[in-house]
């Protein structure tokens, strides 16, 4: 049986359930999901644009899902410890995929905004929610598919015409649980013109050695003139495997900047899709990978300029060590008409033994002449006589390759414009780098699996 | 303090040192001088322990120590200091952060704990001041968009802070301007006693009006070929290297 079978059938054997456990505007979309799954075979591992990762492999294990909607017994604000704990937010949680929030979540947030559970606002609000709901994200994308088959929430947030969220919103998603489990989330963020939001998601596995799969799709639209900063930070395990797809759409003058980070993780596949709709918006994708033992990171990115006078800044860094394997595919398209395009894309690694590995593919496709547009990509190893410099000065070959791994990463952290979170990330990564502990470092599960 | 006998060193496959004998004790100021590409460079780095030099023959004895044994930054603990004809640019960290993770490498070394935040800041004003850093070069990357005197200057002011006992000073002068050499030198003799000595690799005289060595030594195609007294220089600043090049090849071809 293909992977993707069990979760046609298990979906099949459940409709009403899955039905009854979400909200009318999700299910609409389900069953034509489910009619794309049931004619789409996983693209190969080695097909274009899945050239490291193994889509049937990931979605192999006999994950359970939790269609019943059966709360487990966790109070997520009780046992959750956040890394970044001098930073004010208001705290939301997914505890795998079940929705819930923190006592004060609430206070400080203004009118005019809605965060909680998608369900929720699908049933408070199914209006503006079918305007949205799986309007960007593309249904022939497998993780999307899936995910829109099985998704009975997720998180919401819709920020009205003008209002500006000034508190960071945190989602904390935890996995959590004792035999292997499929977290199925969906986040939809609205931005109305003029608005203004700040969100903070954070990834977190309790269970060291349970297998989880975090499957989710993310939709943007961010309407004329808003601005988004959005901060996706994975601390999971090397059991942990996610399949993230992210689709954004940016209307005239927005600003956004989308930043991937990836501290811990055992087997990762982040998308990102974006298109400009309107003239003079800027964009900046940033993103890091810090992979050892037999980690696998893969990040594709396509960003099509439709319009004019639009700005892409992408930049993502890797280092590799051990067994580890990141990938970095990314195409920016600029659209015949879309004069005065800047668009930079930027994919530097770091390879620190003889074992690990970076498949790096950048790619411009430019259909207009009036455009300003590079690309570039160099995978190397530390330099040698900056190592033999610092050592000269007394420091130890092992901190001299610490503080340049550290240095290797400033820039895209501090690409960072949350208050508390820029220099929050400068002590995670350091941590990180010199492997003392973090809550993801009690992970000592074997990798078994030939990526 | 420094015992180098019959050194030899390699890089690449490429013998570059081919026997270097010298011997420095405390309070001694030597300077190497010598064609360019003699391996004079090459001397130091295989002194501070560049590992993609090999040594194929000799030894190095550091206060009775052997010093080819140490990991560089064990030499660095144990005294050794060298200034680098090519400050190397290392961006992304800063020349703070990098002087404090010396300090007190060189701290935990010996058995001792950090330093407090108050002391170290303290003590990276006084050694500014030593070769009037700008404090601005002292918050960036260490030596990044620095220009050449600059880094020179901040080769002196890692020195200072060290404080180690013996320092080879690659080519400090070179690139500097007129104020800025009597600077760099005056700092170094500021840190001159009678228990640290110093070695400067350079080409000019003018060096050493400022830092009066007691030894001349001339590198030539990986040997010291000649060693002599103060006046050594100044007949080299008139004669140039012709006269030692010929008297060493004819040498050669005889032998
Ligand atoms: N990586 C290398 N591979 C091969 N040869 C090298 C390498 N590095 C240095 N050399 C050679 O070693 C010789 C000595 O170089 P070195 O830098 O020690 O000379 P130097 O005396 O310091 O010269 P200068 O006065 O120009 O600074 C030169 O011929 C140089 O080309
Ligand atoms: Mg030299």
């Amino acid at each position: 049986m293909s992977a993707l079978q069990q979760y046609i059938d298990l979906y099949n054997g459940h409709k009403s359930l899955v039905d009854s456990g979400s909200a009318q505007v999700l299910n609409d979309l389900r069953h034509s999901a489910y009619e794309v799954l049931r004619d789409m075979e996983l693209p190969a591992k080695g097909s274009e644009n899945y050239e490291t990762t193994d889509l049937e492999e990931i979605l192999s294990p006999d994950y359970g899902v939790n269609v019943g909607r059966v709360n487990i017994d966790v109070n997520p604000a009780a046992t959750f410890h956040c890394g970044v704990p001098s930073l004010s937010t208001s705290l939301f949680f997914s505890v795998n995929d079940l929705y819930a929030e923190a006592n004060d979540a609430r206070l400080g947030l203004p009118e005019g905004m809605y965060v909680g559970s998608l369900r929720q606002f699908a049933i408070n609000h199914p209006e503006i929610c079918g305007r949205y709901y799986g309007r960007c994200a593309d249904i022939k994308n497998p993780v999307v598919a899936l995910n829109t088959m099985l998704a009975q929430d997720g998180i919401a947030i819709w920020v009205k015409r003008g209002v500006k969220v000034d508190k960071p919103i945190q989602i904390v998603n935890i996995l959590q649980n004792g035999a292997p489990l499929m977290a199925v989330r969906r986040v939809l963020v609205i931005l109305e013109e003029d608005s203004e939001l700040k969100v903070l998601t954070c990834d977190h596995t309790q269970n060291p050695d349970v297998e989880f799969l975090a499957l989710q799709t993310i939709e943007i639209f961010a309407e004329r003139n808003s601005r988004l900063d959005y901060y996706d930070l994975e601390e999971s395990t090397e059991k942990t495997s996610r399949l993230s797809a992210m689709y954004v759409r940016e209307g005239e003058g927005c600003e956004l900047v989308i930043d991937g980070i990836t501290l811990y993780n055992g087997t990762t596949r982040n998308e990102y899709h974006a298109l400009f709709e309107g003239e003079n918006a800027s964009l900046h994708l940033y993103g890091m990978g810090i992979e050892d033992r037999c980690r696998h990171l893969d990040t594709y990115s396509r960003i099509e300029h439709k319009k004019g006078n639009c700005k892409t800044d992408e930049l993502f860094k890797y280092v590799l060590d051990d067994d580890a394997t990141g990938a970095f595919t990314g195409l920016i398209k600029v659209e015949q008409g879309a004069d005065k395009t800047e668009a930079y894309q930027n994919n530097r690694n770091i390879v620190g033994s003889d074992n690990a590995k970076m498949f790096s593919k950048p790619q411009l496709e430019i259909y207009d002449d009036d455009v300003k547009c590079s690309h570039g990509t160099a995978t190397g190893q530390l330099d040698d006589m900056q190592v033999f410099y610092m050592r000269t000065r007394g420091l130890s070959e092992h901190t001299a390759k610490l503080l340049l791994k550290q240095a290797f990463m400033a820039d895209v952290i501090d690409a960072v414009r949350l208050p508390g979170l820029k220099e929050r990330l400068h002590l995670l990564v350091e941590r990180r780098f010199a492997g003392s502990v973090s809550s993801c470092a009690a992970c000592n599960s074997a990798c078994g699996s030939d990526k | 303090m420094l015992k180098v006998n019959n050194l030899h060193a390699e890089i690449n496959g490429k013998e570059i040192l081919k026997g270097i004998n010298l011997e420095v004790r405390p309070g001694e100021v030597h300077a190497i001088m010598g064609p360019n590409g003699s391996g004079k460079s090459t001397l130091s780095m295989v002194l501070a322990g560049n590992p993609a030099y090999t040594v194929t023959g000799g030894s190095a004895e550091f206060y009775g120590k052997d010093l080819l044994a140490m990991a560089p930054e064990v030499r660095s603990h144990e005294g050794l200091f060298l200034g680098f004809q090519y400050p190397v640019e290392i961006p992304g960290v800063s020349m703070v952060n990098f002087m404090r993770a010396a300090v007190n490498a060189k701290r935990e070394y010996f058995g001792e704990p950090p330093m407090s935040a108050t002391d170290f800041l303290k003590m990276m004003r006084e050694k500014r001041a030593i070769v009037e850093l700008d404090n601005k070069l002292a918050s960036r990357s260490v030596n990044e968009g620095f220009s050449g005197g600059e880094k020179k200057r901040n080769e002196i002011f890692q020195m200072a802070v060290l404080e180690p006992k013996l320092s080879i000073l690659d080519e400090t002068d070179s690139g500097l301007d007129i104020d800025a050499l009597r600077v760099v030198a005056e700092g170094v003799n500021k840190l001159k006693s009678e228990n640290n000595a110093t070695i400067v690799i350079t080409h000019y005289q003018r060096l050493l009006d400022y830092i009066k060595p007691e030894f001349i030594h001339i590198l030539y195609k990986g040997r010291i070929v000649m060693t002599g007294g103060p006046d050594l220089a100044l007949e080299l600043e008139e004669r140039g290297y012709d006269w030692i090049k010929q008297q060493v090849d004819n040498e050669e071809n005889n032998g």
